[in-house]
């Protein structure tokens, strides 16, 4: 097919799907803030593997598996352990139970060498880094298997994970057993580690943890969303990494995937639709720009009307506003593109009936802003945003009719305002 | 509370004690393990020779001088709650090595070093910068940049594995068993090459915390007020994290890249739980992490196991004694704490019950008392008068019966019971000054704060078991001398000698 080898249609599939169950998991601890206890976790499976062969004595998968779910999931609860009952706080204590669990794994593991010479380490030494030319059908089915079972908890779950993911506290107060959840939530995550630390590494599982959650998150602010989405970037992260590594033999596979995803991020980090960098200097650059449209017309209205004159010139809006000529320059000429302006003469202007319209409403909203400021000051840290918010929309129209009258009382009601 | 705490005194033993005798101990036993093993398995006539313990003893050294170095840094990673930030930079260090490898060909010397300290710097700066400029919470952000130069590292180290010697698994895990065999040419010191450096390492990681030990102590505990007495947090931070980055380095090879973790984190994580003070933290740390190098090193010589693993897991097995027996902060100091708590306070309800039975038994038989005022002030001693007292008083069935017991036992012994259960003159003593507690609080609650009145009762039942006679003087000074309580009742006097006050006076803040 597509005259790939059967062998790489294997691990192509293989990472894959490991990857997208990773990232859809990966997504829940990303927005906990348990991203680092992945890492504990893929670390603290390796003494349950040794364990486990130290046993059976042989290379059983489904012991090995089991081994390693178990200690994971031990090494948590130790965490968890260790930050209720003592002052260690919940960095160290991720850090210790990383650190020891996985002293105790390689000390296990020299032992399991020691006893039957090289050939017995084998599924051992490939658990830093991974082997993924190795994978063969029974892993991928393992990985399918895995992701099938997770998404299908998700899918059930999905209120649940829901509101602990975003407001815990909410959660709890709806009578929801949070820790409960929140331990589910990690046995996915450990049943995740647990199939992908063959294929990719112990170190770099927690990157195939991560990377998908945190990239998906600058396209869209929807859990459901979000979870196909990490999953979509898992899927691809696995499949181009893969293909990568295939074509450069010389280098490690697991490695290659983790670059792959650091680049997806990156490229999500910049031009992410919903919080991306670029996203985000566009979206605050229109800002201003609608900001200095408003302040200008207001300025020209204000100019004309002090100097009772219907043309004004660029040196009295200068003066009113102290901006950059620069500045000045681009948003004059975007105020007379777009219709609210018109020169006459030589550096004079005078606003157009439709922008006498829109200046008119600008200023009945600035002053009305200021007028139900300095009458309920304390309402300031209320209205967060502003500059960006209507008056109409935010008080109440008995205010607005008051601060109205107050205004034609003090003289600085703008003339033919409604 | 913001107040400063007063210093606690010493309970008996300094500090220095623990520790001396801990590490004593450590060196000892650790001396008559490695004696006891180099004998196994030889004839009784063979002794030990004194040259068979140079490699063990050179490999213990080469740990001790690596894991102190992590060790004390670590106090520092933990204390400013960034132990996972220790961990990241460890492994991000790597691409550092292959460059500075790439340009000088040479895995020893500076440019490693400086390739280290460079991209220990860059993980934290990557972090914040991801974690501002993205708005990804910090962990998440901390993540992929570590992984990311993690495997950054391993792909510049295979490809040049071809060319150089290095081996990727050597760096993971470490080398100890054969550094101690790295001896120089023959003639002159018979010292390992790695001793020095490790030494050198070591040595500049003492230098650097005592010469910004103020500035690193200060943006340790309040960073915020480091800022605000004018010390760069920002200078003072990377100036840690390069160290962080060479030492890492530095332990590569002895321990390897990820054992340095567990080497900055645990030690420094069981030296908290054992004492408040930054001083005794690094001592401790520095100590336990000595105590690793050497036990780790036996165990694994016993077991034939990976040193670099057996030091980890002995400081795992050190911090796990520290959780349950530090004198302070152990889970079964903690809990006798509590159940010795749980007796007195037991104890003190008992005596308070029979106080108020008494109270109420001779508000009902005035005259008798009044009988016995008189019997007192002619000053005949003779025993009072046989009071209608339950034989042993009620308590609440949620006191377990070992706590009742063990207070009974202690009141007994106290002297404040009579062996039929009522109350001695010294138990009446201490019960006055009990019920003069609660009943002051709860004027004092009645009159400073708005509160109903079925809700005091609850509060000074709580607070009566803390409040000492100084204590109750400034509540009486506070209350001008107000003689009885919002129920009514008769606030007892204060008794004239306090020596038989039922709150210790070293009982401090709880």
């Amino acid at each position: 097919m597509l005259g790939l080898k059967y062998n790489t249609l294997i691990v192509l599939a293989g990472v894959s799907l490991l990857g997208a169950s990773a990232g859809m998991i990966g997504s829940f601890a990303v927005l906990r803030r348990r991203a680092l206890t992945g890492d504990a976790l893929s670390h603290a499976a390796l003494p349950g593997i040794c364990v486990a062969y130290l046993i059976l004595r042989e290379r059983n998968l489904p012991a090995m598996l089991l081994g390693a779910l178990a200690s994971g999931v031990v090494g948590i609860m130790v965490i968890s352990a260790l930050c209720r009952w003592t002052r260690i706080r919940e960095d160290a204590a991720i850090g210790s139970v990383l650190g020891v669990f996985f002293g105790l794994g390689i000390a296990l593991s020299r032992i399991i060498q020691g006893l039957e010479g090289g050939g017995a380490k084998a599924g051992l030494d490939s658990y830093i880094f991974g082997k993924t030319a190795g994978m063969t059908r029974g892993d991928v089915e393992l990985i399918l298997i895995a992701a099938l079972a997770g998404l299908a908890v998700v899918v059930l779950g999905y209120k649940q994970f829901l509101s602990i993911s975003f407001d815990a506290d909410f959660a709890r107060s709806l009578g929801w057993p949070v820790y409960r959840l929140d331990l589910l939530l990690m046995s996915l995550v450990a049943v995740a580690v647990v199939v992908g630390v063959p294929a990719v590494g112990v170190v770099l599982i927690s990157a195939l943890l991560i990377m998908p959650g945190a990239a998906a998150r600058f396209w869209t602010d929807r859990l459901a969303t979000l979870l196909i989405v990490a999953g979509l970037f898992g899927f691809a992260i696995g499949l181009v990494g893969t293909a990568l590594s295939a074509t450069f033999l010389v280098l490690p596979a697991g490695p290659i995937i983790v670059l792959t995803g650091t680049a997806l991020f990156l490229v999500s980090l910049l031009f992410g639709t919903r919080r991306g960098l670029v996203a985000r200097v566009i979206e605050q650059r229109r800002f201003e720009g609608t900001l200095g449209l408003r302040r200008l017309l207001r300025a020209a209205w204000e100019t004309r009307t002090s100097a009772g004159n219907a043309r004004f010139s660029r040196d009295d809006l200068q003066a009113r506003l102290a901006w950059p000529t620069r500045k000045l320059a681009v948003l004059l000429n975007r105020a007379t593109i777009g219709g609210h302006l018109r020169p006459v003469g030589a550096g004079h202007y005078a606003l157009t009936s439709a922008g006498e319209v829109e200046a008119l409403a600008v200023v009945r909203g600035h002053r009305l802003w200021e007028a139900f400021l300095t009458a309920y000051p304390e309402q300031a840290s209320g209205a967060a945003n502003l500059a960006s918010l209507s008056i109409d929309e935010y008080v109440s129209p008995a205010i607005a009719q008051e601060l109205t009258a107050e205004l034609k009382l003090a003289g600085r009601w703008p003339e033919g305002a409604t | 509370m913001i107040a400063a705490a007063p210093r606690r005194k010493p309970s008996g033993l300094s500090p220095g004690w623990g520790l001396s005798a801990y590490l004593l101990a450590s060196i000892v036993l650790g001396l008559l393990l490695l004696r006891w093993q180099l004998g196994q398995g030889r004839a009784e006539a063979e002794s030990v020779e004194p040259r068979q313990f140079v490699t063990p003893l050179w490999t213990i050294a080469i740990g001790i001088l690596c894991n102190v170095s992590c060790a004390v840094l670590g106090c520092y990673l933990v204390l400013r709650r960034m132990s996972l930030l220790g961990d990241a930079i460890s492994h991000a260090v790597l691409p550092g090595i292959a460059i500075g490898f790439l340009l000088t060909g040479s895995l020893n010397g500076w440019p490693i070093l400086l390739g280290a300290m460079v991209l220990g710097v860059l993980t934290s700066v990557l972090t914040q910068a991801i974690a501002g400029a993205g708005r990804v919470a910090e962990d998440s952000s901390m993540g992929i940049v570590f992984t990311s130069l993690f495997a950054l590292g391993v792909i510049l180290i295979t490809s040049l594995a071809a060319r150089a010697h290095i081996d990727p698994e050597c760096i993971l895990y470490g080398q100890i068993e054969y550094s101690a065999i790295d001896l120089p040419p023959p003639g002159g010191w018979q010292v390992p090459r790695l001793a020095w450096r490790l030494g050198a390492m070591l040595a500049a990681t003492l230098l650097f915390v005592v010469v910004l030990w103020k500035e690193l102590k200060i943006v340790a505990f309040d960073p915020a007020l480091a800022a605000a007495m004018g010390f760069s947090v920002p200078v003072v931070h990377y100036c840690l994290m390069s160290m962080v980055a060479c030492v890492s380095v530095s332990a590569f090879e002895p321990v390897g890249s990820i054992l340095v973790v567990a080497m900055l984190i645990v030690p420094a994580a069981t030296a908290s739980l054992l004492t408040d003070r930054l001083g005794w933290m690094l001592a401790w740390s520095a100590t336990i992490a000595a105590a690793s190098a050497i036990f780790g090193y036996i165990a694994a010589a016993w077991l034939a196991s990976s040193v670099a693993g057996m030091m980890a897991v002995a400081a795992g097995v050190q911090l796990a004694g520290a959780v349950c027996l530090a004198p302070r902060h152990g889970l079964v100091s903690r809990w006798l704490r509590n159940f010795a708590l749980a007796v007195r306070i037991t104890g003190e309800d008992i005596i308070g019950r029979l106080f108020r039975e008494e109270e109420a038994a001779g508000a009902r038989s005035q005259e008798s008392r009044v009988r016995e005022q008189e019997m007192r002030n002619k000053g005949q001693e003779t025993e009072p008068p046989p009071l209608p007292l339950s034989p042993s008083p009620s308590l609440p069935s949620s006191v377990p019966p070992l706590v009742a017991w063990l207070a009974t036992w202690q009141l007994r012994r106290r002297g404040w019971l009579t062996p039929f259960g009522g109350l001695t003159d010294a138990g009446r003593d201490a019960a006055r000054s009990l019920i003069r507690a609660h009943r002051l609080w709860e004027s004092y609650l009645d009159t400073y704060f708005d509160l109903p009145r079925d809700h005091l009762h609850d509060a000074a039942e709580r607070m009566e078991h803390f409040l000492d006679p100084e204590l109750q003087a400034d509540l009486d000074a506070e209350l001008a001398g107000r003689a009885v309580d919002p129920h009514g009742k008769q606030i007892p006097p204060a008794t004239s000698a306090g020596a038989s006050s039922p709150v210790p006076t070293d009982s401090g803040k709880h």
